[in-house]
């Protein structure tokens, strides 16, 4: 991991310094109403590889900008570059590209293309800044581009409600590309927030992706990656990551993705990876799991949730370790009656047990699955008996003469105050 | 029967249980209120209690109440007056005045504490519930003279709806998980008045999203305004049949 940070460093400052010498020595082609050039494209053509076109404020009607060489595209006093609706509005061809300040907007649904605000193709070094994208099909997409940098945009679609799936693009979509860096990113509005296929050794850090029709991030195959301090909110279904390992999610925030199939995070087929520090509030299922192994959960807050955390017979090797579970309708629920992980020193709300000799670990194991939560796991239509009078002696009987709930699924260590975080969050408040 | 009801109105008033249960309705409500952070979740916690406790009040109230007042009744029946009237008024009488301290001791608080459309909901099934229970003590109380066994069958009756029909539903789903059971679900709710009372208010509680397909399967019939309608009708059902079968034994038998 530090030869990774270490080479992202290096590769970044390379690049910011080669475009700091581009920057330099190009020269600027100011783009307004009343200059030479009054449309972007015409100062694209007549540009030399590492000038400055600069965009003053006002709205361009352009779309089919294609930069098919070093430049940089610098917005001043926020142009608006408005496609209507007719296409693709820049398309990137070329290495070391920066894209700055700009407003993009208008594009309109397109099966067939794809159509995106920024769309980059087979480079590297592009670095897409502060930029406004407002409207779209796709927002940012980049294709087999390695080492580029999206940070600060605010990608906004429509309001989703009612939408269909396949009427929406993502707001960032890359596909191929290794090295990212997406950070301080807001996007709302689309089909999915953040979507990474075959993206490794990234890192996505202090975005916000809320409001979006199916999940906020989306992630398959895409090993390596580094997920902090993002927040997750109110989207459709929630985060769904897919097979890939050794990732680490630190300090993020899943919270209100509520509905009949949302979830906080949804894991299938992650293996040795790291999920910390991490908040879950008001899901309808905080993790799910799914034939992930070798997963370090720890210190994460599960508060308020339906299920904390689903834990499917097909994960092995889990951890759980340090966790605060409170408020949730059920800690944790499984399908199997064996279970090959580990939940040790976790704080449960529901935990009865006592602590003779004041070391704030209970001397009683705590059985984090209830009867009732298998029983609804195994019958699903038994769920209508939620809060029925029955089902609280059913859990309270098996409580105290387990027979049906997994043997092994047992905190034998369970804490007798929350944990606190304090520390930790405080460090990451510097951080951010 | 004004008359009658008004009577048996006044003279359970008078009665210091229904004071005492308003004012343990009331304490509870409002120490629910103001311990659960937001009104959704008091609602859930009362929601409990009032299935447990309002209808185990009412059928073993209803029965004594039955039993205590027979001379009375006995003394009417020598009237010119018609038997179903007679019975009808009492029962109108015990169901109301009860169903009347629900009122009080839920209704307030939850005005207090702006429960909105989900608190009238687990109010009105609250009543449907005592007039349901009410019934169904006035029909133990008519298959046996003996106030013993009356008070017997009214517990195991309250017993039955309150604890061992969800026991034996569970079985019989879990018997039968590998077939489709929502639709049976379905079917074995509607048949049993507290857990269709339970379901009406969850529905309508943001935990629907926890029930999943059968969740959503119950709210697209019961989630609308037509839907509620059916479910309350279904209650209303739940009235009706122990009270009709109850009115025929009380006109028929020898007093």
């Amino acid at each position: 991991m530090k030869n990774l940070s270490k080479n992202i460093f290096l590769i970044v400052s390379t690049s910011v310094l080669l475009l700091w010498a581009n920057v330099a020595f190009g020269s600027t082609l100011k783009v307004c109403k009343t200059c030479t050039y009054t449309s972007v494209k015409q100062a694209v053509k007549k540009a030399r590889p590492g000038d400055t076109v600069l965009l003053q404020g006002g709205v361009y009607q352009e779309h089919g900008i294609v930069i098919d060489k070093p430049l940089t595209v610098l917005g001043q006093n926020k142009p608006v570059l408005d496609g209507n609706y007719k296409g693709q509005i820049i398309t990137v061809i070329a290495d070391n590209v920066t894209i700055e300040g700009l407003t993009l907007k208008n594009i309109a649904t397109s099966y067939r293309q794809d159509d995106a605000a920024i769309r980059v193709v087979e480079r590297s070094n592009i670095r897409i800044l502060n930029n406004t994208i407002l409207n779209t099909y796709f927002g940012i997409y980049l294709q087999n581009s390695d080492n580029c940098v999206i940070k600060g945009n605010v990608v906004s679609g429509k309001d989703v409600t009612g939408l269909n799936e396949s009427a929406l693009g993502n707001a960032i979509h890359l596909w191929y590309c290794n090295n990212a860096d997406i950070s301080n990113n807001k996007v709302t509005g689309h089909r999915d927030g953040i979507y990474l296929e075959f993206v490794e050794d990234s890192e996505i850090k202090n975005n916000i992706s809320q409001n979006n029709l199916r999940y906020g991030l989306h992630f398959m195959f895409s090993d390596g990656n580094v997920y902090t301090h993002n927040i997750f909110r109110k989207n459709g279904a929630g985060v769904a990551v897919m097979y890939t390992h050794n990732i680490r999610m630190e300090h993020n925030t899943f919270e209100g993705n509520w509905g009949a199939a949302a979830y906080g995070l949804l894991l299938k087929e992650i293996t040795n990876s790291v999920i910390k520090s991490n908040t879950f509030r008001r899901n309808t299922t905080g993790i799910y799991m799914e034939s992930s192994s070798r997963l370090d959960i720890q210190k994460n807050e599960f508060d308020k949730n339906g299920w904390a955390i689903r834990l499917l017979s097909s994960c092995i090797d889990d951890t759980f370790k340090l966790n605060n579970f409170t408020g949730n309708s059920f800690d944790v629920s499984t399908n199997g009656n064996s279970s090959m992980n580990h939940f040790e020193n976790n704080y449960w709300d529901k935990y009865s047990g006592y602590d003779l000799n004041k070391d704030r670990v209970g001397d009683v194991p705590y059985r984090p699955v209830s009867l009732y939560s298998m029983l609804v796991e195994k019958v699903p239509p038994s769920v209508m008996f939620m809060r029925s009078f029955m089902v609280d002696l059913l859990d309270n009987i098996e409580k105290v003469l387990p027979s049906f709930i997994p043997e092994n699924l047992i905190d034998e260590q369970p804490m007798m105050r929350k944990i606190s975080y304090d520390n930790d969050r405080k460090i990451a408040q510097v951080v951010r | 029967m004004n008359k009658i009801i008004k009577y048996v109105f006044y003279d359970i008033i008078r009665n210091k249980i229904i004071l005492a249960y308003t004012l343990f309705l009331l304490l509870l409500s409002f120490g629910l209120f103001n311990l659960g952070g937001s009104p959704d979740k008091a609602i859930l916690s009362l929601l409990n209690l009032v299935l447990l406790t309002v209808p185990l009040i009412s059928i073993v109230f209803a029965t004594t109440h039955f039993y205590n007042s027979y001379e009375f009744m006995e003394l009417l029946v020598a009237q010119p007056i018609n038997r179903k009237k007679i019975f009808m008024s009492e029962y109108l009488g015990v169901a109301s005045s009860l169903s009347g301290a629900f009122i009080v001791g839920a209704g307030i608080p939850m005005l207090l504490f702006g429960a909105g459309v989900t608190g009238l909901n687990l109010l009105l099934t609250g009543v449907f519930i005592t007039f349901i229970f009410v019934a169904m003590a006035f029909l133990a109380s008519v298959i046996t003279r003996d106030k013993a066994k009356g008070i017997g069958i009214a517990l195991l009756l309250w017993f039955y709806f309150a604890l061992i029909y969800d026991g034996i539903v569970l079985f019989i789903l879990y018997s039968f998980s590998d077939y489709p059971l929502e639709n049976a679900t379905l079917a074995l709710t509607a048949l049993n008045p507290i857990d269709l009372g339970r379901i009406i208010v969850l529905l309508n509680l943001d935990v629907s999203a926890l029930m999943g397909y059968t969740g959503a399967l119950y709210k697209s019939l019961l989630g609308n305004l037509w839907g509620i309608g059916l479910a309350f009708g279904l209650l209303l059902l739940w009235v009706m049949l122990p009270l009709f079968s109850s009115r025929r034994i009380f006109s028929k038998r020898d007093l």
